[in-house]
């Protein structure tokens, strides 16, 4: 089991080129460097990338509470808020990738594909349901806000829904890897659940958030 | 089956005045050859790796001004073709096992000759062209395609269809052993399509067997493939094994997919959305950081061939006959 001193000084510092890896083998590809290239249709290869990593990672932010419980270990925690906020980096990237390189800073057509499009208009709704969350996400803003806090940050929960209904909505037919997605937010709401009900019945205070 | 020595005029000569005079406004519209295609082909020969069998004898038709083929590499290396994956790099990728040869053709229907024709039988009594079209998908991304191949009516014609043969259906090859992504029921495979006899016998519908100067390569849909310039991508059937004259419409694979989604014409038209997205523009695709910052570009009416087949859809509804 990890100390805090290792956490912050090895296990931290790991995460965040982890959580980073992507975003290089995506830079290393649009360099066409060594054998990495982005293919012919490179802004939506971006766009892609980019949303589906920010995917990724909020279900990884999802996983630490149950990962704590199932371990009895409480170092998860210490990894919630950087994959959080690694997490909405790839979305906010995903979300400029698509104003920019994909409908050109056109704000008309933006605005129709937000009104038309409802998997534009729920992943939208994700990512603006996420600012707060990465905004409110200092220790200065927790002490601030106290219990509500919490309560704010219950947000993750619309949000992943949002975003994995956004990816299924999105593909053309072939729907198993954002099943996959679905498969494993259910599960990580699921065993929230449940866990919820074991504490209530328990001790009806302490309950996993 | 063989099929006999032509008659001195074979019907393939017999073009209706209508279509001849399209024909010769689309030769004039052209011009010339323009330097895009000629461009195109100083760029292909220094792309195209040798292993790729060059097509001998391919008449060149003069490509409307202002086409910019895509290379070799975009063209063989970003495809649709689901029988082998559903990535844009999955067909490339994934057909190395596919084998286009030897190659069978079953004929059948409302059609005086039917039968299975080998695939030189079928193509090698025409007269291979090259013609440079734009490529529309229906998922809003474009490309201009150097595609070589025969006029499919000119091949339809040989089979005599009966006053019967209302539309003409067409079948991929079934091969889950070579193509892995049959092995998914992501459609209900074998793919299938189908267009009005009218529209198969258009002169700009192109029955293709080769790309850039070369053999099909299996990711495009080798050994014969369909190419309907005005429809979406999904319309131009690869890998055809089956081609069958009917009187009533044939089902379509992804009209079957997804019935409120893809229609049975599919013709590129900037006026009728996709439910989930917008057909008024596309990406054309490009590799290179320089495409990053390049916009769309409008989607034109029949993918920019209107003068030339907006007659077949006189009275129909487009938007109800998406």
């Amino acid at each position: 089991m990890p100390g805090q001193v290792q956490i912050r000084r090895v296990w931290k510092p790991l995460a965040h080129v982890a959580c980073a890896l992507p975003l290089a083998v995506l830079l290393l590809e649009l360099l066409a460097v060594g054998p990495f290239r982005i293919g012919p249709n490179p802004a939506l290869a971006i766009r892609d990338t980019l949303g589906t990593w920010g995917l990724r990672l909020l279900l990884a932010t999802l996983a630490m509470t149950p990962l704590r419980l199932a371990t009895g270990q409480a170092w998860p925690l210490a990894f919630r808020r950087l994959l959080g906020l690694w997490s909405f980096a790839y979305v906010l990237l995903h979300f400029v990738t698509y104003f920019v390189l994909d409908r050109g800073i056109e704000l008309g057509i933006i605005l129709e594909d937000v009104a038309k499009r409802p998997y534009i208009t729920i992943g939208t709704a994700a990512f603006l349901l996420m600012v707060p969350l990465a905004v409110t996400s200092t220790a200065g803003w927790r002490r601030r806000l106290g219990p509500r806090w919490t309560r704010l940050h219950r947000l993750v929960y619309p949000v992943a829904i949002l975003a994995c209904w956004h990816y299924y909505w999105l593909v053309k037919r072939d729907v198993r890897e954002p099943l996959l997605y679905v498969t494993v937010l259910l599960m990580l709401l699921g065993w929230r659940l449940v866990a919820r009900r074991a504490a209530r019945r328990t001790a009806p205070a302490a309950r996993p958030d | 089956m063989l099929i006999r020595k032509a008659p001195d005029i074979r019907p393939s000569e017999i073009t209706p005045e209508r279509v001849f005079r399209d024909r010769r406004r689309l030769l004039k519209a052209a011009g010339f050859i323009g330097a895009s295609a000629l461009l195109a082909e100083a760029r292909a020969a220094d792309t195209i790796p040798a292993n790729h069998r060059r097509l001998a004898n391919v008449k060149k038709v003069p490509a409307p001004a202002g086409l910019t083929p895509n290379t070799f590499e975009e063209v063989t290396g970003y495809n649709n073709f689901y029988e082998f994956g559903t990535d844009k790099s999955d067909p490339a990728a994934n057909s190395g096992k596919f084998r286009p040869k030897p190659w069978k053709v079953a004929i059948e229907g409302e059609a005086e000759v039917t039968g299975s024709f080998d695939f030189d039988a079928l193509v090698s009594p025409h007269q291979l062209e090259e013609r440079i079209y734009r490529f529309r998908c229906v998922e809003a991304w474009s490309m201009v395609i150097p595609w070589v191949g025969i006029p499919l009516g000119d091949v339809l014609k040989r089979f005599k269809p009966s006053s019967k043969a209302k539309y003409v259906a067409f079948e991929t090859v079934m091969r889950p052993e070579e193509m892995p992504g049959q092995r998914y029921p992501i459609l209900d495979w074998p793919y299938v399509e189908g267009l009005t006899i009218a529209e198969a016998m258009h002169p700009l519908t192109l029955l293709v067997t080769g790309v850039y100067g070369v053999e099909l390569p299996a990711q495009n849909g080798a050994p014969l493939r369909l190419m309907v310039p005005w429809k979406y991508g999904f319309k131009s059937i690869k890998s055809i094994v089956r081609i069958r004259f009917t009187e009533q419409q044939p089902p379509t694979s992804w009209n079957l997919a997804a019935p409120d989604e893809y229609g049975f014409y599919a013709n590129v038209n900037p006026k009728v959305d996709h439910p989930r997205w917008s057909q008024a523009s596309e990406r054309v695709v490009s590799s290179g950081l320089g495409s990053l910052l390049a916009s769309r570009v409008p989607t034109q009416p029949f993918n920019g061939y209107a003068a030339q087949v907006a007659s077949l859809y006189t009275g129909l509804d487009l938007a109800r006959n998406f």
